[in-house]
């Protein structure tokens, strides 16, 4: 069974991944969208998304281009790579997997 | 290419943290710049917003070590995984893995081994002297010749000299030791006042010389041992400072012990001692040589400071020099003096090693070049052979880059464990040079440390080598096609071109290479052989030669023409004794001969006036039968040709041919050293100097006539070595106890050391020869290895439909040999051009005598055979029904 910090971890690597696959973000944007799309329940820890994003820099799956961001500042995008698509649907599918499990598991009488 | 993209990040990481700190930090600044903003559009003020963002974020520096840590523990990680995976890879092909380290350490260590012994000779050829790159030396030049300084000329030198450090003297000379009954010439050096402190070594024991201990004729008896000496002479007496020792008829006072591991400044002999410049007419006779400015003999050394190129150097010396002539032109006019660098040095033995040092350049680049083809190929091989399991791996949906940075890193293991067995092979042959100057019978120090600059060269070779290995597989994968190459690669056919020929060029030019250092080995060896088995025009297996300590104890010339006669009658009644003779000089050995201008009734001197000079040799009654050279006509010398009688000659041949065109001059006068002699006698033509010389005219006139007090007694004997050095020393010490004997050698042991640099290039091409045989034959067995593997259809075809093991071999067998012949055949073509560069190296051996080729060829035809065998074998083995069925 793995750490609860690794699960954290883990599923905020989802949630950036699925972020970047609709558009290239920074940082900021990242966090912003991930807020406004969860209605606001989803508050990313910020001293854990950008170590996030250099690992998964590293790791391949997201690739940094620096650029203008919209208010004219230079900032760091990051885009999703193919291989970070294809970890993304198997991630995915493993989410599904697993919260169906669990679901089942509670829903239990 | 998404590995393209990967590299440059990790690199990125290595080599650019700067950059990358910086991006991190403006990328934090753009998101704390955003979150101000926005907590200033809800209503904060600037410092507060400030405040609460920073907080937010959870501490600038903590997260950028986050980040940081993230990059560096991915990459260790990775890494790690890779390394893991290699050393698996590795193990699963074990074979395979052991060939290619085997070839890197050879190769490596080979290459090390000779880069540590050139560096040591040329660069640092003396142990324990400080800062060896600033030393030159000098010598004198007159007109376009050299010649030596003298000591007055030398002080001006250092005085005036404001780009040298430090100048000092370092004489080679050589003493007779006499201890007991065991006398012996040691070597050692004449030395300013001021060399130990010069080149940085202090003695272990006692001191080394005080300035003033340099002048003065003969007034400052002093010496400093060597620590071999010490151990070996003087049972390394802890007492030993303050005693006395007899060098030659002079006692001299002990003073200090230089330290183990030094060898003094010459290159090539070991020094065991070392005396002030105010003993040179002791040990070099001749006149005052310290205050005589004409008087040149002097062997100098110079430090020059730091950052002194030679070419200032020898400008200012130059300079000093055309001073000096002005100065005092009775003795300097017209004269100069030359600066050279260590490895040039006239007054050391390194030019006689440099030879011998080009031949193993460039016989180590060739082993290193098949060294590299071979790992390529054998490299190549593999990866062709694991072409299915990527493309299955691939298909699977491994990454590629993945794949690639795992091939590299398997190459790059195989290069790592490569290089540190090379390593350990040339730490342990770093004495390798030592041990081949022994065979020779020389006793000589050769640097054999490995010291940094060494290493680095290695080092650089090693990576340029893992390069090489680690990316030819890299590019093999990138033409993977996947589908392409599911299909079966077991259809190939024996014969079958296409991609084949690179691999097949490259086993031909391996054994191309290896029959050039063989023919080359061969037809060193047989030089070699003709030299020492060629005979000298004397017998020197059965004669034997040494003298006795007459000088040392004082004898003059009465004395000594008693002693010699009494002695000669002693040796000649001992038992196994056939005949016994004296002679001042030995032929083939390190001595030189006595010459004199000449002249003759009927020989016209040429137009220039000058009279010419010959070679003679002093030699008493019965020389001639003791060395077994042939009378042709005449007599030989007896005991009447005394010092009362008329004086006499015996010629040889050569002579005779050139001086009395041919006509015997048995009765006629020559005129010797101005005294008119009449010949008696003409002997046969027999080698002087060296085996290699042409026939020279020589002529010998009688010992009692031109009297020496210590020459040699050579004894013809049938008795061996030891018996007859005992019975000599009994009958020496017989007539005067005080007396000792010098080494008793043959006179072919003694023709053999002069030969001595042959040996050791006969050695060093036969052990690299060797060695490149041994790499292209594990050339020739992967290569066949690979191809038999690859045909196990066709092989299985063939067998189902009849054909016996015998065949089968036959076939393999032929594949192999056919790659042999050609390279064989390239290789003959190319000996035939280049072995003439051999030419002054071979002796009586013609650079295309075809018992070396033939002999190469017979070798090389072996080996590729051993190499096929296996293989072959292999082959006859296959399963016809499994080979069929197999995909």
């Amino acid at each position: 069974m793995a750490k609860p910090t690794e699960l954290v971890q883990g599923t905020l690597d989802l949630l950036i991944l699925r972020t970047l696959a609709l558009q290239p973000l920074h940082g900021w944007g990242v966090a912003q969208r991930i807020r406004q799309v969860s209605k606001d329940v989803l508050q990313v820890n910020q001293g854990a998304l950008y170590p996030a994003l250099h690992r998964l820099e590293q790791q391949g799956w997201i690739r940094a281009k620096w650029g203008e961001s919209e208010n004219n500042r230079r900032a760091k995008y990051y885009s999703l790579t193919p291989d970070g698509a294809k970890y993304l649907r198997q991630e995915r599918a493993q989410w599904k997997r697993l919260s169906s499990a669990i679901g089942l598991v509670l829903d239990m009488s | 290419m998404r590995w393209y993209y990967k590299l440059p990040l990790r690199f990125r990481a290595l080599l650019r943290r700067n950059k990358a700190e910086l991006e991190l930090g403006e990328e934090l600044q753009f998101h704390l710049q955003n979150q101000v903003d926005e907590f200033m559009a809800q209503g904060m003020n600037p410092q507060e917003a400030r405040r609460e963002a920073l907080k937010s974020l959870g501490g600038v520096e903590q997260v950028k070590e986050e980040c940081r840590e993230m990059r560096r523990t991915n990459l260790i990680d990775n890494f790690l995984q890779d390394v893991r995976f290699g050393f698996r890879m590795l193990r699963r092909s074990p074979g395979f893995s052991i060939l290619v380290i085997l070839c890197l350490t050879l190769g490596i260590g080979a290459n090390a081994a000779v880069s540590s012994w050139v560096e040591g000779i040329l660069l640092n050829p003396y142990p324990l002297v400080s800062h060896q790159e600033r030393l030159v030396t000098l010598t004198g030049t007159v007109r376009d010749q050299r010649d030596q300084t003298s000591w007055p000329d030398l002080l001006d030198v250092q005085r005036s000299c404001t780009l040298c450090e430090t100048l000092f003297l370092s004489n080679i000379t050589g003493a007779t030791l006499s201890i007991g009954e065991r006398a012996e010439i040691i070597r050692g050096s004449i030395v300013s006042a001021n060399y130990f402190d010069a080149i940085g070594v202090h003695p272990i024991l006692g001191r080394g010389f005080e300035s003033g201990e340099d002048t003065g004729r003969n007034a400052h008896p002093v010496v400093v041992l060597s620590y071999h000496l010490w151990q070996s002479r003087f049972k390394g007496d802890p007492e030993i400072i303050g005693k006395t020792q007899r060098f030659d008829n002079v006692v001299y006072t002990i003073i200090g012990v230089a330290p183990k591991g030094f060898y003094g400044t010459f290159v090539g002999r070991n020094m065991e001692y070392w005396v002030p410049a105010s003993m040179v007419e002791a040990l070099y006779g001749g006149g005052d040589k310290l205050e005589d400015r004409g008087a040149r003999w002097c062997e100098a050394y110079v430090r020059l400071k730091p950052g002194v190129t030679r070419n200032q150097a020898q400008q200012e010396i130059s300079a000093i020099a055309a001073r000096l002539a002005a100065e005092y032109p009775a003795t300097n006019r017209g004269r100069g003096i030359k600066v050279w660098p260590l490895w040039e040095t006239p007054f050391n033995h390194a030019g006689h090693v440099l030879p011998v040092f080009e031949i193993m350049v460039v016989v180590v680049m060739f082993v290193l070049l098949i060294v590299c083809t071979n790992v390529g190929n054998l490299l190549l091989v593999r990866s062709f052979a694991r072409r299915h399991e990527m493309t299955v791996r691939l298909a699977l949906g491994a990454d590629r880059g993945r794949l690639l940075r795992q091939l590299v890193t398997e190459g790059l293991l195989l290069s790592a464990f490569g290089a540190a067995g090379g390593m350990l092979v040339a730490y342990w042959c770093r004495h390798g040079l030592v041990l081949l100057y022994s065979i020779s019978g020389e006793n000589m120090y050769m640097p054999g440390q490995i010291d940094g600059p060494v290493l680095g060269l290695s080092a650089a070779i090693c990576l340029v080598v893992t390069l090489a290995v680690g990316l030819v597989p890299a590019f093999q994968t990138r033409h993977l096609a996947l589908a392409d190459t599911l299909k079966t690669e077991a259809s190939a056919v024996m014969g079958a071109r296409g991609r084949a020929w690179f691999r097949s060029s490259l086993v031909v030019l391996q054994v191309t290479l290896s029959f050039l250092l063989l023919v080359g080995a061969a037809l060193l060896m047989q030089s070699l052989r003709k030299i020492r088995t060629t005979s000298p025009g004397f017998s020197s297996t059965s004669v034997f030669d040494t003298s006795v300590t007459l000088t040392t104890a004082g004898y003059d010339a009465p004395r000594a023409k008693t002693f010699q006669d009494e002695l000669i009658q002693r040796v000649r009644a001992l038992p196994g004794v056939e005949a016994a003779a004296y002679a001042r000089a030995v032929p083939l050995s390190y001595q030189s001969f006595s010459s004199s201008p000449i002249a003759l009734d009927g020989y016209e001197l040429p137009p220039n006036g000058q009279s010419p000079d010959e070679l003679y040799n002093e030699v008493s009654p019965d020389y001639f039968a003791t060395m077994g050279i042939p009378l042709i006509s005449g007599r030989e010398f007896t005991r009447a040709d005394d010092e009362n009688a008329p004086r006499v000659a015996i010629v040889n041949q050569t002579m005779v041919a050139r001086y009395w065109r041919g006509q015997n001059p048995v009765g006629q006068r020559l005129q010797v050293k101005g005294d008119w002699t009449r010949v008696i006698g003409v002997v046969k033509d027999s080698k002087y100097y060296t085996m290699d010389e042409t026939p020279r005219p020589f002529f010998y006139v009688p010992l009692r006539q031109y009297f020496t007090i210590e020459p040699d007694i050579h004894i013809r004997t049938t008795q061996p070595l030891q018996s007859i050095q005992a019975a000599l020393i009994r009958e020496v010490r017989a007539l005067d106890p005080n007396l000792a004997l010098y080494e008793m050698i043959s006179l072919q042991e003694q023709a053999n050391r002069t030969t001595s640099e042959q040996l050791v290039a006969v050695a060093l091409v036969a052990l690299f020869g060797g060695l490149a045989l041994l790499l292209a034959s594990i050339g020739l067995y992967g290569v066949m290895s690979y191809t038999v593997s690859q045909s196990t259809r066709e092989l299985g075809l063939r067998m189902a439909l009849g054909a016996g093991p015998s065949n089968v071999l036959r076939l393999v067998l032929s594949r192999g040999l056919l790659l042999t012949t050609t390279g064989i055949v390239i290789g003959i073509a190319l000996a035939l051009l280049l072995t003439r560069l051999l030419g002054n190296l071979l002796y009586q051996v013609s650079p295309r005598d075809p018992l070396a080729f033939a002999t190469a060829f017979a070798v090389m035809t072996v080996a590729s055979l051993a190499a096929c065998f296996l293989p072959a074998w292999r082959a006859t083995r296959t399963d016809p029904m499994r080979a069929l069925r197999a995909e």
